[in-house]
């Protein structure tokens, strides 16, 4: 199939780019560790007054989604560079299909973000998380599609706006509301109920559920269906976006 | 192998109230046969790139058709890319990458083999002298090695109609002469059909077989440089005074007797068509005599492609370019 054939060029393409930047590689790797290192401890003394007993079985998943998320966010800036550097129009003279252009590129950010994933999973067991393995896997394979769907969305934006300096604050605008809101650090559940109604409508909550219910090997639970359905959603949106801007002529 | 009428491209630039239409091409009708080496020439912002960049199916015209190896760009896109190859006037490579990758990855885009299209990827580096640059990363290029790179990548795949955008700026003289032997065997060898835009009117003069020339959206000249140098009817004359302060007076006593404004310079030089049938170089010195105006030069040669460039478009090449 023509599609997935020229995705796996541009995969591999963005792949070996990669790797011929090792502090980059590195700084992934290192990154889940330190949040894992230098925020965790705090959760320590807080964990019984939150209602968990474990405080790494709750936050790594918040973590997974985090770094699923956010560093899929960030993919559009790389975006920018490769059209300043008249890459993406020499690919797009070429026959490839436009989705291959954005498939093989979202390749890219789901197996850099999955490693980092199972770096920052396996840190947690070594930290003394208590989860079962296929429910550690099932959650951070939801946190990988919804990486999916935000590095699609990172990537239309990155073509609408052509410009970092519009992109940069529009970042900004999404992940700081997600990140306070989502119950990523500190459960909802805590907060008055005024916070908890604002919570209700960030998509991003539900799939933190999901993650920590699956973390939690409650996998037939109602919240990882409603997780899923979300994600899902957020997963066609971005897509569709993203090829959208990919197809759209040039200025 | 391109055919296109009526063409019109016009770009919207600015927002709201401040927001006004930039007519990049008005009413283009450019025709290239099988086989040909068209030059498109033209100033800064005459809508040279605009034009290719439509042809090579990046942007999509405002109005008019456009057909390019039998297949119209907005219908069947894909049919014309397959078979062109595009070489952008601002770069195509990532820094960051090394350059044999760069030109292989290109040619397995359009449906190669990494094995054939890695072949055909060395035997162009070899022809553009650049061999041993396979390992380097492109950041790490010469300007105009870079150049010749984005050209290799853009020819892996053998396409029946090369569209190059200034494809030897920045290159040495020897370089460009290299490259214009490389188009001219693509042509010999495979047949190609070639599309090229330069400021550099002896390279249109020596590659290609026949000159379109653009300014303000619109063809003002089509035919072989030989056709539209004999268009300007009559030689040109440059007449230097031993005194640079009567150029002045010069331009008037030539103007008397020849019957059109000479544009005199600084330097005391006047230059201006000499017209078959005014009576020629004998009738310019004797008046120039008469008038006590002492002349320590005269040169009458056949117009260049500068000329007609200037005669056309009103102003000369080189300060386009510049
Ligand atoms: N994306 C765009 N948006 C707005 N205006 C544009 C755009 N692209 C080109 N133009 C305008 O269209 C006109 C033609 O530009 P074009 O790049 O085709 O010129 P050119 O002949 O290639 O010039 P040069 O010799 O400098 O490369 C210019 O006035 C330019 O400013
Ligand atoms: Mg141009």
């Amino acid at each position: 199939m023509q599609l997935l054939r020229d995705a796996t060029v541009v995969f591999r393409r963005q792949v070996r780019l990669n790797l011929r930047n090792p502090a980059w590689v590195l700084l992934g790797v290192a990154q889940p560790i330190l949040y894992l290192v230098l925020f965790a401890p705090l959760l320590g003394p807080i964990a019984t007054q939150i209602g968990v007993e474990n405080a790494y079985t709750f936050f790594v998943p918040g973590l997974v989604v985090q770094m699923g998320l956010f560093g899929a966010l960030y993919v559009g800036f790389g975006l920018l560079a490769e059209w300043r550097e008249g890459v993406l129009e020499a690919e797009r003279v070429s026959p490839a299909s436009r989705g291959a252009l954005l498939l093989g590129r979202l390749g890219r950010d789901v197996l850099q973000l999955g490693i980092q994933c199972l770096v920052l999973v396996g840190a947690g067991y070594a930290f003394g998380m208590d989860a079962p393995w296929s429910g550690a896997l099932a959650g951070v394979g939801l946190a990988l599609l919804l990486g999916a769907a935000g590095s699609a969305l990172s990537n239309a934006v990155a073509l609408r706006t052509r410009s970092e300096e519009i992109m940069a604050p529009l970042v900004n605008v999404v992940t700081m509301p997600v990140l306070l809101l989502s119950g990523i650090l500190l459960p909802m559940t805590l907060g008055p109920g005024w916070l908890r109604s604002v919570s209700d409508v960030m998509p991003v909550r539900y799939v933190v559920d999901a993650v920590r219910s699956a973390f939690a090997g409650d996998l037939a639970v109602p919240a990882v269906g409603i997780g899923l359905a979300v994600t899902g959603t957020l997963l066609v949106l971005g897509l569709t976006a993203g090829v959208l801007a990919f197809r759209r002529e040039d200025t | 192998m391109i055919r296109t009428r009526d063409l019109r491209m016009s770009f919207d630039t600015g927002r709201g109230r401040r927001r006004r239409p930039v007519d990049a091409v008005r009413g283009i009708d450019l025709d290239v046969d099988r086989g040909e080496i068209v030059g498109l020439l033209g100033p800064n912002g005459a809508g040279k790139t605009t034009t290719l960049r439509i042809l090579s199916t990046l942007l999509r015209p405002t109005s008019g058709t456009v057909e390019v190896c039998g297949h119209d760009v907005r219908t069947a896109p894909r049919e014309v890319r397959r078979r062109l190859g595009y070489v952008a006037q601002g770069g195509s490579t990532s820094r960051r990458a090394r350059c044999g990758d760069e030109a292989t990855d290109r040619g397995m885009l359009y449906g190669l083999t990494r094995r054939a299209a890695r072949e055909r990827a060395h035997d162009l580096f070899d022809r553009l002298d650049l061999g041993d640059l396979w390992e380097r990363p492109t950041g790490s290029l010469s300007g105009g090695q870079r150049r010749r790179l984005e050209i290799a990548t853009a020819l892996v795949h053998r396409p029946e109609l090369v569209v190059l955008d200034e494809p030897t700026t920045g290159l040495d003289p020897q370089s460009r002469a290299n490259l214009w032997d490389h188009i001219r065997d693509l042509r010999e060898s495979h047949g190609t059909t070639v599309l090229v835009t330069t400021h550099y009117l002896d390279e249109a003069d020596a590659l290609s077989d026949r000159l379109v020339v653009v300014d303000h959206g619109s063809v003002v000249a089509d035919g072989t440089s030989d056709a539209l140098k004999a268009d300007l009817d009559g030689d040109v004359l440059t007449v230097r005074l031993a005194d640079p302060s009567e150029a002045g007076r010069a331009a008037l006593c030539l103007r008397a007797v020849l019957g059109h404004a000479f544009s005199p310079t600084d330097d005391g030089t006047l230059t201006g068509p000499l017209h078959a049938g005014s009576g020629g170089l004998a009738v310019v010195v004797r008046e120039l005599d008469r008038h006590d105006l002492a002349v320590v030069g005269l040169d009458v040669r056949r117009p260049t492609l500068d000329d007609v460039f200037l005669t056309l478009t009103g102003r000369s090449l080189r300060d386009a370019a510049a």
